[in-house]
């Protein structure tokens, strides 16, 4: 029972009153992040890097997983009331929530939604508690060549496995990994791709490439298509709480959108999406109600709610024990740690036991501030989705740019801020993803630099990758995963073509 | 579902191949004149090389994805906007260039955007933008002891 005595420890550190009020920030930021739409966790995490700089690193981090739980819990908020998600994990729950909204049931949907997330969000944590030490102990064993495999089938299952088309996210990630290439090679000291431009040399940062793909590209875009779309604030009325019938039909979804959200999160498999739809399917085949479906049934807010949550605390377990980003918040989480120079993996839970195990306490800490914060306050949050666009949209751009000034306020890097702006506004355009693009840039030199060392290691002799049985695994399921979609594609249009 | 008569060679989606197979080659060109002593293992080169393949035959496929017209639907778009957007960075750019400071740059993005969002107040707007640059300007400067860039204004402070 290490891993409860850990915790416990944890827990000492993460309720100590700084810890508690960073826990308090992060969850209000994120749960305002949450509810605005255009702006989302990813993000918000991007434009605190430059400020959190100077911060203790434990109490930042504490507050980058709050925005990150708090993102999830808002967004079902702004889903259920305007039917725009606030964020993409939170689109299945326009199907149902909205039509409950609609209906006059408004307060059990956001009750549902917001118990849901608590009790997949404590669930999953209880998993993260279990499953790191255990995943620690294996990470520990693992060498470079095994590090370089399991990248690989990060970089191919977020990029190519589950979006739209393989070709398009396989070109964000390969945009990304280029961008990584910028600068100073750290083992021999060339300069790749700068141009001798001295600003390029340290390399692009991570913060730049966030906020002006996220930032700028989706103001941007918003902008050039606000004459399409038409926003309906539903008011929430009627009874806040969930009748007895709303809590037996709630509960089941709850535990399955959990079991759906935390293995899928915590695999590298990238995105909250999947487990949500999933959720949703399977709670419309098993309910009792099926004629509710399409026209706001509780089960449908209950299971995807239950399982974006669980899918967030998901991704941390790979973010924390490999330092594996598998979702664009997880990778600006780990941008965080690299900015205190700590390397999220088992070398972190043996030399900072304080700081790892402090930030999971946290996390149970910060489900029950953000129950407690959305239940009784869902209609001061309502309030925030009363800004104008236009406000909204100006004050983004401003703390936008107001990080990249705070860091390096140059005219070349200002510039490289607006050329991913446009970048980002063109890619959503053209319905390229965005987040292969900024693990790219994250992980790619990670990668590079392990590759390079096995290969150090064996004198040049790449069998390596494959002598070792966990990278020949590893590199085996990263090959299946990217020919599989070609092959379903391939199989789906025969079939198409036969009927 | 779409049927084949339908879809027609997207050209804007060839110009996106057009670029990437352009980055190919800046990134051949750029790691071949990188010059290096041999080292064990792989240097520097071999990883640009791979990710050049890579862009290269990406590019293929975008432009193979544009012959079959398979891209999503584009929906009209308001050019106004976006230019009003870019506008106010490179404003907000040329102002923090010059010295002019952290400020004013802040009040005409702020200003910029709203009006790219269809408000029709400048004068509010700008009122708005440089309160806002003013107290964030303060909160920075005073609170977390980070730089801004100052100009005439900021100096007063």
């Amino acid at each position: 029972m290490d891993a409860l005595a850990s915790l416990i420890h944890g827990l000492a550190i993460a309720t100590q009153p700084m810890n508690m009020l960073y826990a308090l920030i992060g969850v209000l930021l994120g749960t305002a992040v949450g509810v605005l739409p255009g702006i989302g966790p990813a993000l918000t995490v991007a434009l605190l890097l430059p400020i959190t700089f100077k911060l203790d690193p434990a109490g930042s981090l504490i507050m980058f997983a709050g925005i990150y739980y708090g993102g999830m819990y808002g967004g079902s908020t702004t889903s259920i009331l305007i039917n725009t998600p606030g964020e993409s994990a939170s689109m299945v729950t326009t199907l149902e929530g909205n039509k409950m909204a609609k209906a006059g049931r408004g307060g059990p949907a956001l009750a549902t939604a917001a118990i849901g997330s608590f009790v997949a969000g404590t669930l999953a944590t209880l998993g993260i508690v279990f499953l790191a030490p255990w995943l620690v102990n294996v990470a520990v064993n693992f060498g470079p060549e095994d590090y370089f495999a399991l990248m690989c089938v990060a970089f191919i299952t977020v990029s190519a496995t589950f979006g739209d088309s393989p070709v398009r996210g396989l070109t964000s990630l390969c945009i990304g990994l280029t961008l990584g290439l910028v600068g100073i090679d750290k083992l021999t000291g060339q300069a790749r791709l700068a141009f001798g431009v001295p600003d390029l040399l340290d390399g692009i940062e991570v913060t730049t490439l966030a906020v002006g793909l996220f930032a700028l590209g989706e103001a941007l875009y918003v902008a050039s298509r606000r004459h399409l779309v038409e926003e309906k604030l539903e008011p929430v009325r009627g009874a806040l709480w969930m009748t007895k019938a709303d809590w037996s039909r709630s509960w089941k979804p709850w535990l399955r959108g959990t079991m759906f959200g935390f293995p899928i999160g915590a695999l590298p498999a990238g995105g909250a999406e999947i487990p949500t739809f999933l959720s949703y399917s399977t709670e419309k085949r098993l309910t009792k109600h099926p004629e509710e479906f399409g026209h706001g049934a509780i089960e449908g807010v209950a299971g995807p709610e239950a399982a974006n949550n669980a899918s967030a605390a998901g991704t941390l377990v790979p973010l924390l024990t490999l330092g594996l980003p598998t979702s664009a918040t997880a990778a600006m989480m780990l941008a965080g740690f690299q900015q205190y120079g700590l390397n999220p993996g088992p070398l972190l839970f043996a030399e900072r036991p304080d700081l790892v195990w402090g930030l999971i306490a946290s996390l149970f800490i910060a489900n029950v501030m953000l129950l407690v914060l959305n239940l009784p306050l869902v209609g001061l949050w309502v309030r925030l989705l009363a800004i104008p666009q236009s406000w909204l949209y100006a004050g983004i751009l401003v703390f936008a740019t107001m990080g990249t000034i705070a860091a390096k306020p140059s005219v070349v890097e200002l510039s490289m801020l607006a050329g991913f702006g446009v970048m980002g506004f063109l890619m959503r355009r053209f319905g390229y993803p965005i987040a292969p693009v900024v693990v790219g840039l994250i992980l790619g030199p990670v990668a590079e630099a392990q590759l390079r060392r096995a290969l150090q290691i064996s004198l040049g002799d790449p069998m390596v990758l494959l002598q070792s049985p966990m990278s020949a695994t590893l590199l085996g399921i990263a090959l299946l995963a990217l020919i599989a979609p070609f092959a379903l594609n391939g199989m789906s249009r025969f079939k198409a073509s036969e009927d | 579902m779409d049927t084949a008569s339908e879809r027609r060679p997207d050209t804007a989606g060839m110009l996106i191949a057009g670029v990437l197979l352009l980055i190919a080659v800046v990134i051949f060109w750029d790691t071949s004149a990188l010059q290096l002593a041999p080292t064990y293992g792989v240097g520097p080169k071999a990883t640009p090389y791979v990710i050049a393949t890579g862009m290269a035959v990406l590019a293929a496929g975008n432009f193979w994805l544009s012959w079959r017209g398979d891209y999503p639907e584009r929906e009209s778009f308001d050019p106004k906007a976006i230019v009003l957007i870019l506008g106010g960075l490179a404003a907000l750019i040329a102002i923090i260039g010059l010295g002019g400071g952290f400020i004013p740059a802040t009040a005409v993005l702020f200003a910029a955007t709203a009006t790219a969002f269809g408000r029709r107040a400048v004068h509010i707007d700008l009122a708005i933008g440089l309160a806002l640059g003013f107290i964030v300007f303060l909160l920075f400067d005073k609170l977390l002891t980070l730089a801004l860039p100052a100009g005439p204004i900021e100096r007063l402070l």
